[in-house]
């Protein structure tokens, strides 16, 4: 092995990475947020009454968990350009991330909202709660709660995933690795720094995780 | 854009359908040598008598779920050729894969494997039955009717995953449809082409994985 390591490369450029990095957990973390959003909302719809619903719910969740995450960020990059819209590479990789994240995310919750007893609901209702009030403390918050430890592990799935955002050239840890690459040459030592950053950052999210669920729900530690 | 269109012609679909050959070619190749390695790490995990094992099983199980399949595919590429190994690109593509897979079916092993009662194993011990004879006669029967259904549900991942080997260039089926998509310019028919063959190879995996998991749970 005729190969010099330079480790000095990564570590020398070690603010670009931090940059990147928190890059990473902002477009992760929005698009995690939003992704939530959509999935409380198509796990309602595939357990709607109305036909219509069920099928476009149940469609768009099969439609995304069977392609890969990379057709889908080209499929969206590319369509928004033939339709006249123009957004920058990050924001669309927000939407993406939002839109994959939520497919799967809605099967967790959805398993999540059929674990609560039908005869919860309606005790809540012959209390006399309205029908907001039974959705958001009898069925949301138990089911978010029990959903926690899964939800989280797709979380962090969707975060390590927006790494394939690099290939649209949107800004995060993944393209300021590949930038720095294509002026240094670099490439294991450089990408191999990447690794142990995205890492720790899946420790971190794993923690917070423990931690928001430990303040909201009360639970236990040590449960992730 | 119809005029925009007469370019694609059906050698192009005939190029796609190659290009999902090979992403097939990968996840075979990926999933048998994968389960190799799984059943490796899934039986050290469960090793009792040697803790050392136990936690080199799981740092590697941590370290393969907890880092992008991206990175995992950049570093292995990259790094074979530091150490001076010219590997076919098929070969040094699929190597990742394997070990993404092993890491992944390890956990199903794992769990395959704890399924089975404590008290069966002291029964197969007491009955004088080796180790061998123990995983063999006792803990597999069990263990592989409960892997089934989490492993082709990770097949459909797996699949998934080697969309990834574009990023080094590999010309499986999407970088078949990039190469397609850059010299027609039929973009959006080449990708809505694309995700359908994809969604052809993973949605009888999904169904069929959805089956299996009820079928289980009623005779359990």
């Amino acid at each position: 092995m005729s190969y010099t390591f330079h480790w000095e490369v990564p570590l020398r450029n070690l603010p670009q990475f931090l940059w990147g990095a928190l890059a990473t957990l902002e477009m992760s973390g929005v698009a995690c947020l939003l992704g939530l959003l959509v999935a409380v909302c198509a796990a309602l719809a595939r357990l709607s009454k109305h036909r219509f619903l069920r099928g476009a719910a149940t469609a768009y969740v099969e439609a995304i968990r069977n392609t890969p995450f990379i057709v889908q960020l080209f499929y969206v990059y590319f369509g928004l350009v033939v339709v006249g819209v123009n957004l920058e590479a990050f924001s669309v990789a927000i939407i993406t991330l939002t839109i994959n994240c939520g497919a799967y995310s809605t099967e967790i919750i959805r398993a999540g909202i059929q674990s609560i007893h039908r005869g919860q609901t309606e005790a809540g209702l012959s209390l006399g709660m309205t029908h907001w009030q039974v959705f958001r403390h009898v069925i949301l918050l138990p089911t978010l709660r029990v959903v926690w430890p899964p939800l989280a592990s797709q979380f962090i799935a969707t975060m390590l995933g927006s790494s394939v955002a690099s290939q649209i050239s949107a800004e995060e840890l993944t393209y300021a690795g590949m930038m720095l690459e294509s002026r240094t040459f670099r490439t294991f030592e450089i990408f191999f720094f990447i690794t142990i950053l995205y890492f720790l950052m899946a420790r971190l999210f794993s923690f917070l995780f423990s931690l928001t669920g430990h303040k909201v729900f009360r639970e236990a530690w040590g449960q992730l | 854009m119809p005029e925009l269109l007469v370019a694609f012609s059906y050698k192009d679909v005939l190029f796609l359908l190659q290009g999902a050959l090979v992403t097939i070619a990968m996840c075979a190749m990926a999933f048998s040598c994968g389960l190799v390695v799984a059943l490796l790490i899934g039986l050290i995990r469960t090793a009792r008598r040697f803790p050392a094992l136990r936690w080199i099983g799981w740092g590697y199980v941590e370290i393969f779920r907890g880092t992008p399949l991206l990175m995992q595919i950049f570093i292995a590429y990259f790094g074979l050729s530091i150490l001076g190994l010219e590997l076919p690109r098929f070969v040094a593509v699929s190597i990742p894969l394997i070990l993404y897979t092993g890491a992944y079916m390890g956990e199903i092993v794992r769990a395959g494997v704890e399924a089975v009662s404590r008290g069966q194993w002291e029964a197969g011990w007491s009955l004088g039955m080796s180790y061998r004879q123990l995983m063999r006669y006792v803990v597999a029967p069990v263990a592989v009717r409960i892997m089934i259904p989490p492993s082709v549900g990770f097949l459909v991942q797996l699949v998934k995953g080697t969309s990834l080997a574009y990023v080094v260039g590999y010309v499986e089926l999407t970088r078949a449809g990039y190469i397609i998509s850059q010299s027609t310019y039929a973009t959006m028919l080449v990708f809505t082409l694309v995700g359908a063959i994809y969604f052809g190879i993973n949605y009888p995996l999904s169904l069929a994985s959805q089956r299996l998991e009820i079928r289980l749970k009623r005779h359990a």
